[in-house]
Formats: C-alpha cells, structure tokens, sequence
C-alpha cells in the first residue's frame, strides 16, 4: 500500500477515522491520501461503509477517531469545496422544484446569508446543465424526470459548486447508458479541471480501467493504491469473502444477489 | 352588495376579519413547509401541547396569546431536542407529549368556573372575540414570521428539499430547524383565536396542500397558498355570520371545498387529469 507522491499538501489525507452509526463502528482505522486530480474508486461489498466514508468524508457523520484533512486544512476549513452527490432515494422528487432551482442550490454556498441567486449563479447553473446534456430540461418540475434524468441533475448541481473535490454514491447503478455515458464523460471533465473525484461502484471492471486509484474496504481498509495491485486475488477475497464468484477462465466477478439492508443509513440530518 | 358590508358595521366583525385573514396567510405560508416536510402530524401536535400554556396563562389572569406563544416555544424546542435521536421513534414521542400536554391543559381549565364556554373557544377558535391589542400582537408575530421566512428562503428550500446538501453547504441546519420548528409554534399560537387547538392543523396543511396541486415552485406554491388561506377565512366568516356557525369550523370547511375542488381538477395533478391520462 504505497502513498502515490504528491508535491503540495494532499488534496485529500485522511488519518486513522473512525466512523460509527448509532454507536456501532461501520467503519475502523481507515488512513488514506488522494492526490490532487486523482479519479478514486471506492469499492467493497454491500455494508462495507462506502456511504459512510462518504458521509463522514462530507461531515454528516462525526468522526469517532482520526481526522480527515483537505488541502492540508482540517475538514470544515473549507466551506465549499466538497460536492457529494448521494443516491437518488435520499431527496423527495416530487418536491415543487424545476430542475434549474435544484441546480442553483449548488450556488448557495458561495452566496451570502441572505444574498439571492445572481446571474452569474444562474449562468453557472445552465453552463452546469448543458455540460450534462439536460439543458432543455431546465425549466421541468423534477418530478416529471425519469431516474437517470434525476441523475444528471444531482451531477449538474455538484458542478455548479465547482468543487476541489467530488463524491459520487454509486452513481453508475440502475441509470440508462445515456446518463452512464454523461457521467464518463463528466470525469474526463473533472479531471481536466484537477477535480479530485472519489466514486463508489459495485463495477469491478470499471473500477479497474477507467480509474487511477482503488480504495478496497470492508468496513476497514483492505487496499489502496492502483488497480492492478489492489485486485489481487488475496485482497478481494479479503473483501467480499464468499461473495466471490471464480470462473474458469481465471476472471472474477461479485454476486450480488441478496444483499444485506444496512448499506445505506441515513443520518439524522436526513430529517 | 349590501350583504358583504352589513356584518362589517360592528366593530368585532371588522377585528375578527382582519384576524382570520393575517392568521390565514400566516398558516398557508408556514403550511407549505409542514406539508412537504410531512410535519402535519407535528403542527396538530403542536397546536394540543400548547393548551397548558393557555390555561396557566388563564388562571394567572395574564395575557392568553404570551401564555400560547411561551407554551410553543417550549413545546418546539422539546420536540426538537426529543426528534434528535433518541430510545423511542419520534411520532411516537410526539404522540406521548401531545397527549400529554392536551391532558394537562384540560385538567387545569376544568378547574374553571365557566369550564365549558373557555374550552369551547380554545378548542375550536373565538374569532369575533378577538381585542384590539391581539389583533397588533398577531400582525406582529405575523410580520416576523414573513420576515424570517422571507430572510432564509433558500436556507429553508434546501433544508426541506435535501438535508444532505444543506449540511454540506454548512448551512447551520439544528438551528434552522429549530427555527423552523419556532415560527411554525408561533403560527399555531396566532391561529389559536380563529380555528382553535382543534382545527388549527387543518389551516396549516389544507391551504398548502390545495396550492400543491395547482403549482410547480415553491414561491409560486405559498403565494396561492396564501391566497386560498386567506380567502378561505374571509369565506368562513361571512358563512359563520349568515349560518350562525362556529367561525372555525366554517373557515376549514370552505379551505376544505377548495382542496376538493383542487383535488378533483387540477391540471396534470388532479384526479380527473390523472384517470384520463390513465
């Protein structure tokens, strides 16, 4: 597990966290550092604390122990700077809100107390949508989206954050190629911006080609570090234990069948 | 027209209409945030847990609206501190301290003399009663409200949207919420004197609910909201004065038809528009 070398602070380092969920730990002991620009996988079995990570990444989880710096600043330092981007479950889509509105929401961090969205706000929100090939919809109530649609606009309102660092929960499962396409093509994007990105997927074969970093964990960290290292076959027994399916010809893919519930905990600040 | 001014040559009529249309506009407004937070069983909770307050203020010989509005301040921030995670689930905590509280204030009253008529005008509202001096206390809580509202519009769109994205942003979301859960006590205070314990609930969520589905934005929503709120009261009350009905009852019955009528024939959401999408 070899720390990739990078010249200024770590965009991201985080050092021994702790992270427990109605006071059982979900996640243990996890140090890793992202450089800047880095596109990172994050990967392991359902339960493993991916949403989690996320969250405690994003401060909606406290940390029991340990502590998560970006740009070398303790987490909070920065106001603005992290986008996640959860699971589409996690808002009510039949909210009274065009798609612009849910866009402009993004801004709202780089606005006063009491500032309203300007026109550059609103500039930032279209450029943000057509980047995502959803700007005719920008007028739409949200309800009337279908889920990859519902998708793009939660891409859309990270961008227009313009944040230094992007979480994406599971972003590739259960959405139309269009929309997984758009999301690709968003990553070459950020990565041409020096966006750090941080995406969880259950897609090892994805993982392994279209990302620089593999963050393996189960409930605690397994592996870090380039794809080809992190897949080995001792790791991802480690990982997802009999879950694994071995074929012949020496590939391996997961079984996802019946997968435990308590993945995706929702934290008082769901509410 | 002589029908519309005739009730308003007396002076309790004219005080009583300006007090059903502020207490209309005020519940509309906060109503929109109750029902697509799904608080309403919270604002009905709300409103019952304020009763002892009332009634302590009664047997004190105090001001009834400060006794209401201290009762809910109290009554918000316990809900607040009880909903933050703790043994039991948080309908169930409410369920317990509305009881409760709806108890208590019922046991205080009926040590009242003149029990009966009191707990008439609590619990479902005593709009021609209403004096001057509640009359300038409602338009000032009532102007704070709109203010504050007016103030944290986008704080308060992202926290009932997406409470995830409000704490990423920073946003100071337990005081938000808290605050929330304040100005929506105090919204219940001053419907007190038109709806009562009883029916207030009905004022928070029907208006906004109708302007639900008639709109698709949320400014849009608690404008029409507020004006199906207070043309409701001003309905009721005309309907109270020539039926000689309980003003409460009457206002929530008229909020009530205007949701039916929403119900049944909105564009794209109504139940006629759906069945013949269908």
């Amino acid at each position: 597990m070899n720390k990739p070398v990078a010249t200024e602070p770590a965009r991201l380092d985080v050092d021994g966290i702790t992270v427990a969920y109605n006071g059982t730990p979900v996640l243990r002991e996890v140090s890793f550092a992202v450089p800047h620009g880095a596109r990172v996988a994050v990967v392991g079995p359902n339960g493993a604390g991916k949403s989690t990570l996320f969250k405690a990444l994003v401060g909606l989880l406290p940390l029991r122990a340990g502590r998560i710096f970006i740009h070398g600043l303790p987490l909070g330092h920065h106001l603005d700077c992290v986008a996640y981007v959860p699971q589409r479950e996690e808002v009510d889509w039949r909210f009274p809100v065009t798609v612009l509105d849910v866009v402009l929401m993004g801004r709202f961090g780089h606005l006063k107390f009491v500032q309203p969205p300007g026109r550059a706000d609103r500039e930032a929100a279209v450029l943000a949508l057509d980047q995502m090939g959803i700007a005719s919809l920008a007028n739409e109530s949200i309800s009337a989206l279908s889920g990859g649609q519902q998708q793009r606009v939660f891409l859309a309102r990270a961008l227009a954050q313009e944040p230094h660092l992007f979480l994406m929960d599971e972003p590739f499962t259960g959405v139309d190629a269009t929309t997984q396409e758009a999301t690709l093509a968003l990553l070459d994007h950020l990565r041409s911006r020096k966006v750090t990105v941080m995406i969880s997927t259950h897609d090892l074969n994805l993982a392994s080609t279209r990302f620089d970093l593999v963050l393996l964990i189960n409930r605690r960290l397994i592996a870090f570090g380039e794809p080809k290292a992190v897949f080995s076959a001792d790791n991802l027994a480690q990982a997802f234990g009999p879950q694994l399916i071995h074929l012949a010809d020496g590939t391996v893919f997961v079984d996802e069948c019946c997968p435990p519930e308590d993945e995706h905990i929702h934290p008082g600040a769901a509410q | 027209m002589n029908w519309i001014l005739l009730p308003l040559q007396y002076s309790f009529m004219q005080r009583g209409l300006a007090a059903a249309v502020m207490v209309g506009v005020l519940c509309a407004i906060m109503g929109t945030y109750v029902v697509l937070r799904g608080m309403a069983f919270l604002g009905d909770a709300m409103a019952h847990a304020i009763l002892p307050g009332i009634a302590i203020a009664y047997l004190l010989q105090g001001n009834l609206l400060a006794g209401a509005g201290i009762a809910a301040v109290v009554i918000a921030l316990s809900i607040g501190f009880v909903s933050k995670g703790g043994a039991i689930k948080e309908d169930t905590a409410i369920g317990i301290l509305f009881a409760a509280a709806l108890a208590l204030g019922v046991a205080l009253i009926s040590s009242i003399q003149t029990y009966a008529v009191d707990l008439t005008h609590i619990l479902f509202g005593n709009v021609l009663g209403v004096s001057a001096s509640d009359l300038w206390l409602t338009a000032g809580l009532g102007l704070l409200i709109l203010a504050v509202v007016a103030l944290l519009f986008k704080q308060f769109l992202v926290l009932s949207f997406d409470p995830i994205l409000a704490a990423t942003l920073r946003l100071r979301t337990e005081l938000l919420r808290n605050l929330m859960l304040i100005l929506l006590a105090l919204t219940v205070v001053v419907s007190l004197q038109t709806v009562g314990v009883g029916l207030s609930a009905a004022m928070l969520v029907t208006p906004a609910a109708t302007a639900y589905l008639l709109t698709r934005r949320l400014f849009p929503m608690m404008v029409v909201s507020a004006v199906i709120g207070a043309f409701s009261s001003v309905v009721g009350l005309y309907l109270s004065y020539y039926l000689n009905i309980v003003s409460g009852s009457a206002i929530v019955l008229t909020a009530t038809g205007f949701f039916l009528l929403a119900f049944l024939f909105s564009p794209r959401k109504g139940l006629l528009w759906r069945t013949r999408q269908a």
